[in-house]
Parts: C-alpha cells; sequence; structure tokens
C-alpha cells in the first residue's frame, strides 16, 4: 500500500509544491499554520484540485494533469477526518453513520456494530450538539470507517480540544489507527502529537515539502531552520563552517562539534534544554550574563547574553527543571557548557 | 344579505400557492448558482435579481404587459402558436406575483446557502455519496429555517400582490378577481361593508398561516429527522 502524492498548487501569494510517498505507516504532515497543509489533504481527498501533478495510491491514479485524470471524491474512498469533525448536525449519531451505507442490508449489520465498538449506542438517537466532545470524534471515526475507506487523512484532529479530552482521543484513535491496513496522513502544527503517533514525517515550509523522514532524524538532524523550529528548537545563530567547528559571529564563539561540519551550513541550533551550566573542565564552556529569569510550570527559563557577544546578537535561552536552578540572580554571571553532539547543524531554508 | 362570492378567495390561494412553488424551484437554483459565484459577477446578478423588490409593482407591471401582451413579442407568440392569452386570464396573475416574490426567496436561500458549512458537502462526498443526495439530504434540511422563511415570505407576497397583478391579470368577477383587487374594487364602488368582509378574511389568512410557520419552527423535528422530499 502506497500513496503518492506530487503536486503543485498556486495558492494566493505562494506556490505549493508537496511530494512524498507513504506506505503503510502513518506520516505526519508537520507545518505552521497556513503552510498549505490542510490544502495538500483535501487534494488528496480530490475537494480542491492542484494545477497541476500527480497522486495515486497503488497504482490507483486519482489526479494526474498530464493525462487529465482526476477522479472525484465519490471514487477516490478517502477517509477524511476533518478538524470540527463535520457531523450532520440535523442527523442522530445513528443517521450520521448511516448516511455512509447507502446500502440498507450492510448498514443492519454493520451500523450497530460500529456503535458498540465505539461505545455509541445510548447516545445513537441523539444529535452532534446533544453528545460531548469525545463522542462527537468517535461519532467521526465511527462514520468514516463505515464508509470503508482505502486510506485515512486527519486533519489537525485535537485542534479544537482541551489538552486532557485530547490525550485521552489520542490513545482511542490510536487504537483505530493500529487496526487500519491502510496509509494514513496526519496534518499537525504540533510536534509533541506527531512524536507520539506518527512514524514518519514530512515537513511543509511555507508551501515547500522537505524529504520524509523517521522522526528521530528530524529531532536528532532537522537540517533546516524551519524543520528544527517545528521540532522545538528555540535558539539558533548564524554560523561559519570550519572543520569540525563551528564559529558564531554572532555571540564571537568557536564551538567543537564533534564532527565534520558541512560547508553548507549556515545557521546553527540548540535546544534550549541542551544548554546547561558547566562542570568543571567541560568543552564548548562559555561565559554569560544573565539577563532575565523566568519561571515556568515545572521548568526555569534563564535568558542568557554570552560575555563576548555582539549587542545585537540573539539571547541563548536555558531551560532547566525548577528545582535544579541554583545560578545568580539577573545581572550574574554564569559558565555555561553545550555538548557537541547536542549542536544542530543548520541550513537556512 | 347576499352570500359572499368566495371565487377571489380561491383564486388568490392558488395563484399564491402556484407561484410559491414556481418561485421555490427557481429562487434556490438561482440561489445554489450565485453562492459559488465569484463576487463581481454574484453582485451583478444580486442588483438583476433582487430589483423586483424594490422597483413600484406597477413598474413590474408595465414591464411584464410589454413582454406578454398579445401585440408584444413573447405573448404575440404564444397566441399564434397555442392560442393562449398571456395577460387579462387569472394565471396570468403567477407571471406577476412570480416576478415580485422571486426576491425574497432567492435572498433568504442565498444567505443560507452562504452560511453552510462547506466542510459538511465536502465529508459527504469523501464519504462516497452524490453532489444531489448531498443537497437534499443535507444541505437542504441544514438550511431549512433560513428557506423555510424565505417561502414563507413568498408566499405571503405573493397572496397580497395588487399592482402588477392588477395590471396583467385586471380585475373581473369571477374570472380574476384576487382578494386584493377586490378589496380595492369594492372600495372605489363605495361598498364598505363588503370590503370589510375581504380585509377580514385576509386578516384570518395572514394570521393562520403565520401562526402555522411559527408552530412548525418551535418544534425542530427532536428525534425525528426531516428530509426534504
Amino acid at each position: 500500500m502506497a500513496l503518492n502524492v506530487n503536486i503543485r498548487k498556486r495558492l494566493g501569494d505562494f506556490d505549493l509544491q508537496v511530494s512524498f510517498s507513504a506506505g503503510r505507516e502513518r506520516l505526519a504532515l508537520l507545518g505552521a499554520s497556513g503552510c498549505g497543509k490542510s490544502v495538500t489533504l483535501r487534494c488528496i481527498a480530490g475537494i480542491l484540485s492542484p494545477d497541476e501533478g500527480h497522486i495515486d495510491l497503488d497504482g490507483r491514479v486519482f489526479y494526474d494533469s498530464a493525462s487529465h485524470i482526476c477522479l472525484p471524491p465519490q471514487a477516490r474512498h478517502a477517509g477524511y477526518l476533518f478538524q470540527h469533525f463535520a457531523l450532520f448536525p440535523h442527523l442522530s449519531v445513528r443517521r450520521n453513520l448511516e448516511a455512509a451505507v447507502p446500502d440498507r442490508s450492510r448498514r443492519r449489520t454493520l451500523i450497530p456494530e460500529l456503535l458498540r465498538r465505539f461505545q455509541l449506542e445510548d447516545v445513537a438517537s441523539l444529535r452532534p450538539r446533544q453528545i460531548s466532545g469525545g463522542q462527537q470524534q468517535r461519532t467521526a471515526l465511527a462514520r468514516m470507517l463505515a464508509a470503508d475507506p482505502t486510506l485515512i487523512l486527519l486533519d489537525e484532529p485535537f485542534s479544537a480540544l482541551d489538552s486532557y479530552l485530547q490525550y485521552q482521543l489520542e490513545l482511542e484513535l490510536l487504537d483505530v489507527l493500529e487496526d487500519f491496513p491502510g496509509p494514513v496522513v496526519w496534518v499537525s502544527h504540533d510536534r509533541g502529537e506527531v512524536f507520539r503517533n506518527c512514524h514518519s514525517v514530512c515537513v511543509l515550509d511555507r508551501g515547500h515539502s522537505q524529504p520524509v523522514r523517521d522522526l528521530e532524524t528530524l529531532f536528532h538532524d532537522p537540517g533546516t531552520e524551519a524543520a528544527a523550529r517545528l521540532s522545538g528548537c528555540k535558539n539558533y545563530a548564524d554560523a561559519i563552517p570550519d572543520g569540525t567547528r563551528l564559529r558564531l559571529p554572532e555571540w564571537n564563539l568557536t564551538l567543537d562539534c564533534g564532527r565534520p561540519v558541512p560547508a553548507d551550513v549556515s545557521r546553527m541550533g540548540i535546544r534550549a534544554h541542551h544548554v546547561h551550566p558547566a562542570a568543571p573542565g567541560e568543552a564548548n564552556a562559555f561565559p554569560c550574563r544573565v539577563e532575565r529569569i523566568i519561571q515556568d510550570l515545572f521548568t526555569t527559563i534563564v535568558l542568557l547574553r554570552p560575555l563576548a557577544a555582539r549587542p545585537e546578537a540573539p539571547p541563548l535561552r536555558m531551560e532547566l527543571d525548577r528545582t535544579l536552578w541554583r545560578g545568580p540572580a539577573p545581572g550574574g554571571e554564569l559558565v555555561v557548557a553545550l555538548r557537541p553532539q547536542d549542536i544542530l547543524l543548520l541550513q537556512e531554508t | 344579505m347576499v352570500s359572499l362570492d368566495w371565487f377571489p378567495l380561491l383564486n388568490s390561494l392558488r395563484i399564491a400557492a402556484i407561484s410559491t412553488v414556481i418561485v421555490f424551484f427557481l429562487g434556490i437554483l438561482a440561489a445554489q448558482k450565485a453562492a459559488r459565484l465569484p463576487p463581481v459577477v454574484k453582485g451583478i446578478l444580486d442588483v438583476v435579481l433582487t430589483l423586483p423588490l424594490v422597483l413600484p409593482p406597477t413598474v413590474v407591471g408595465w414591464l411584464l404587459l410589454l413582454l406578454l401582451g398579445p401585440r408584444r413579442p413573447v405573448g404575440a407568440f404564444v397566441l399564434e402558436r397555442f392560442g393562449a392569452r398571456l395577460v387579462m386570464t387569472w394565471p396570468s396573475a403567477i407571471f406577476s406575483t412570480v416576478v415580485v416574490s422571486f426576491p425574497l426567496l432567492y435572498r433568504t436561500a442565498r444567505g443560507a446557502f452562504e452560511n453552510f458549512d462547506p466542510d459538511l458537502a465536502h465529508v459527504g462526498r469523501t464519504l462516497g455519496r452524490s453532489n444531489t443526495w448531498i443537497f437534499w439530504h443535507v444541505q437542504m434540511p441544514v438550511c431549512r429555517p433560513g428557506i423555510l422563511a424565505g417561502t414563507v415570505l413568498a408566499f405571503a407576497r405573493a397572496l397580497g400582490e395588487y399592482g402588477a397583478t392588477s395590471m396583467v391579470a385586471g380585475y373581473t368577477p369571477g374570472r380574476t378577481a384576487t382578494i386584493s383587487t377586490t378589496v380595492y374594487q369594492l372600495w372605489r364602488t363605495g361598498d364598505d361593508a363588503g370590503a370589510l368582509r375581504w380585509v377580514l378574511v385576509n386578516l384570518a389568512i395572514s394570521a393562520v398561516f403565520l401562526l402555522a410557520v411559527n408552530l412548525l419552527e418551535r418544534k425542530p423535528a427532536e428525534g425525528r429527522n426531516r428530509a426534504w422530499r
């Protein structure tokens, strides 16, 4: 089973150019809002048409601009979970499921089974607005599966829910997806959600897709600043490669990276929780002035300025467990260090 | 006291009913098309389709006569070909009531369609349902309050139409007389008692009609599911 997507679409002020393949694994489309994630998903489902390109599932062509093929959504059988579920508001839960099954005899066996499996029997005769958010999502999932889809497309499935409910529903959704034999494309802007639920990831940066990677690679070697940002990295600086070292003109530092630095590296990234107070004799240690201290729920955020930094240089953000912070008050000095393997070598785009 | 001749009531009701059915389908069709048009085209179409709402009914009547009169292009053609006069018969009034009440349904239906969440149609399509099924089983029921309101307004307007109707269908007792033209005729001839009777009849119909609509709307089909058709 493989979904192959390679499309272009002009979208207002930018060009959407997306290319990826998804096998029987869950692929995340990760990108900031407005980068074209949902449009891509809609093009796959057939709700929107790309300007050019090719989409097929196991060789069954959904769309091909060269041979003028564009199957309607009805012929693509893509299960699409909409952001706000798009339940039919005038129909009961049961009738919502029945809407996906035109055949009456199939209805009789399938619908009771789905209602049971998704624990919707008690609310089967209620309207969507009369049931809880969790029940709404289960109804949407059951309706999607009732139509017997060949692939599943999830459009930010939890964006409308609070974090506790989201956690519950994620587990339920995973159960459903584990049993599903086809490709799953999961659109998200939330790196945690992607990390917990998907196997591989395709980063979309202002409409342009980057190569599909597995999740470990995204977090340990994001490659570009856009991917690093999406993976949650907060510190960046201009960088000049120098053998296995990196010169950072803004901070007036030279750091050992412990590996050869490719010549095309122009930025460095370091995660805030990888910045740490230096142990005696540690490599890549440098003194900083403490500029601000912010207490978060479970962490202490310390904004640091390397002593040798230029005035316009960005501050260095350090995050550590609240209980571990023993440093000086703002204005004081602190020596911090970066482990060579934690330094992310990045390209600008 | 002579017994009341009920013809104007029958005539008004049949004219209003037929024109409401016509306007229902025409208005929804136009609203459905217009909701998908680019803004500029929609703006122009909107002006054209809404014009009859703001024009004096006499202007509408005059324009209709220009088109349908026995010596005018369409009227002459139909008279020659089918031997039917398009003006001064009771069905002639349907032309005027359709034109005058169309904008009411068109505008309310278009508003309802524009507020309709397109994702509801999209999800129906990904579930394999035809566009026709989605229109009748999702879009129309979801937009039902707006469309119902438009239909009521269109019927009420058709029932009360006077200006254009009196020009296109005239006033012939027992043949083209409607309640509104009868009230005018009775008042003109000084029969205030007769006019009052028809005024009361008209008030009663309107009150019953609006009441029925309110009752319909108050029970939004809890537990049941209504689809159009």
